[in-house]
């Protein structure tokens, strides 16, 4: 089974959300193989949603990106930063405290609490699409700004500086960007967030930066902390919103069931998260001990990628896996990744989609798209999948 | 049967609350705390998708 098919990743979506045929083919034919990433790099590809649980629980498997067998996708990925591992590049015993010491920001306790916040955001922004011309880009109005405004709260970092950060992280997701751009980006973001983590150690507020600074000076691993929750926590929510918005616009009768009964909604983002698995890229990791994966022998040293979104449209695990089915309601989707590392911004990302998608069509029924849905420029050129512009009117 | 938490691996990802808030919660550093231990009929039912879902692996249900 092993290198049967050699084949280069990633291979662009095709229809266009649909995980490549190629990824397919290694699913039916060669469900652990051999690839050629773009970098050059040889890993093993795994395509089956058991296998991806099975190696994303397995602690001989590492997230440590200093490890130079770590699977890059592209040459020169591998940044000269100064940052300190993150959290999701840290391995046992590091990594179980550190995830501690900040998920209990995260809890689904503490998500409710902000529920009205977020409820006011998607609100203020809805008025503003409804105040201003017609047709207007989603992705601008809506899809980008409110998950970027909340994780700017949560942490701490000054909204009025999103132009900042949103540039240089878009550009860190790109797959087009060179090694230089990339490195200018981090190098400025690392610089930004080192002066606003002396600014909160002067005068702490209410937020995220400020209680981790009261009860560590570790400005390193704060900054590391604050790159990962902020680039993490917007790019992703956001190309979920344009894509989910843009699916229930094709979906009235959808949009009428979410309207007549909201607890349908949640059973819906779950069922979109499957649906397009939009980051694949966060589940690689590298062998550092030999071990068998589907009883195919993985030795120390070997990289391996997961191909999520393939393997969430595996038909040992879910019926008639390419219809979307919003009634569907499995949650053992790998959206959000498996194991220990799982998303930790998980159930803000769940609530932001939730609010987002029974807001904007009870307060804009009229809403459709302005362009048609084939001609959309769908984000094949980065590493989170999306959609980088969504003309809209009502 | 009765759930069995190992907090030492416990991440935090809420899972287990999102299924069933009256079974599972969260302490204040995200540690699953189990609220009822052995749940029955659709508790129990649940119980068992929170043991497939725990991405740590940190839950599983025992007979006595």
């Amino acid at each position: 089974m092993t290198a049967r098919l050699p084949d280069t990743l990633p291979i662009t979506r095709g229809c266009p959300y649909a995980p490549p045929d190629e990824h397919r083919r290694l699913q039916q034919e060669a469900p652990i193989s051999r690839v050629t990433l773009p970098s050059g790099m040889t890993v093993w590809a795994l395509t089956r949603h058991e296998d991806i649980r099975t190696m994303l629980t397995d602690p001989r498997f590492s997230s440590d990106r200093r490890n130079p067998n770590f699977p890059l996708l592209l040459e020169g990925q591998r940044l000269n930063t100064d940052f300190v591992p993150s959290l999701i590049g840290m391995d046992p015993p590091e990594h179980g405290p550190a995830r501690r010491e900040v998920v209990g920001e995260f809890t689904v306790k503490r998500m409710a609490a902000l529920r009205p916040r977020i409820q006011e955001i998607v609100d203020e922004h809805i008025d503003a699409m409804l105040a201003g011309p017609r047709p207007t880009d989603l992705v601008k109005a809506l899809s980008l700004p409110v998950p970027s405004l909340v994780i700017c709260e949560l942490l701490g970092v000054p909204y009025d500086d999103h132009d900042f950060f949103q540039a240089r992280s878009s550009l860190l997701l790109s797959r087009t960007a060179s090694p230089e751009e990339r490195k200018r980006a981090v190098d400025e973001l690392r610089e930004y967030l080192g002066e606003l983590i002396l600014a909160k150690e002067r005068v702490p507020a209410d937020d995220l930066l400020s209680r981790r600074l009261a009860k560590s000076d570790d400005h390193e691993e704060l900054k590391s902390l604050a790159f990962l929750l902020l680039v993490a926590g917007h790019e992703t929510t956001a190309n979920m919103i344009s894509l989910g918005t843009m699916t229930f616009l094709e979906r009235p009768e959808d949009i009428r069931t979410i309207h007549e009964d909201p607890s349908r909604t949640l059973p819906a983002v779950e069922e979109l998260l499957r649906y397009f698995t939009i980051a694949e890229i966060a589940t690689s990791r590298v062998a550092v001990d030999d071990t068998e994966i589907g009883g195919v022998p993985i030795r120390a040293g070997e990289g391996v990628v997961a191909l999520s979104n393939t393997a969430n449209r595996d038909p040992e695990t879910f019926d008639r896996p390419d219809e979307l089915d919003l009634e569907r309601g499995a949650r053992n989707h790998l959206a959000f990744g498996f194991g220990a590392h799982q998303c930790l911004g998980q159930n803000l990302a769940r609530m932001e989609l939730q609010i987002v998608f029974d807001t904007l069509f009870r307060r804009i029924p009229g809403l459709r798209p302005a362009v048609p849905l084939d001609t959309l420029p769908f984000k094949d050129d980065a590493n989170v999948y999306g959609i980088h512009e969504f003309p809209v009117t009502w | 049967m009765r759930i069995v938490a190992n907090t030492d691996v416990c991440v935090g990802a809420g899972q287990c609350v999102l299924t069933d808030s009256a079974v599972f919660d969260q302490d204040d550093d995200g540690t699953v705390a189990v609220l009822i231990e052995n749940p029955e009929g659709q508790r129990l039912d649940g119980a068992r998708e929170a043991v497939t879902l725990c991405p740590s692996r940190a839950l599983s249900l025992v007979e006595d």
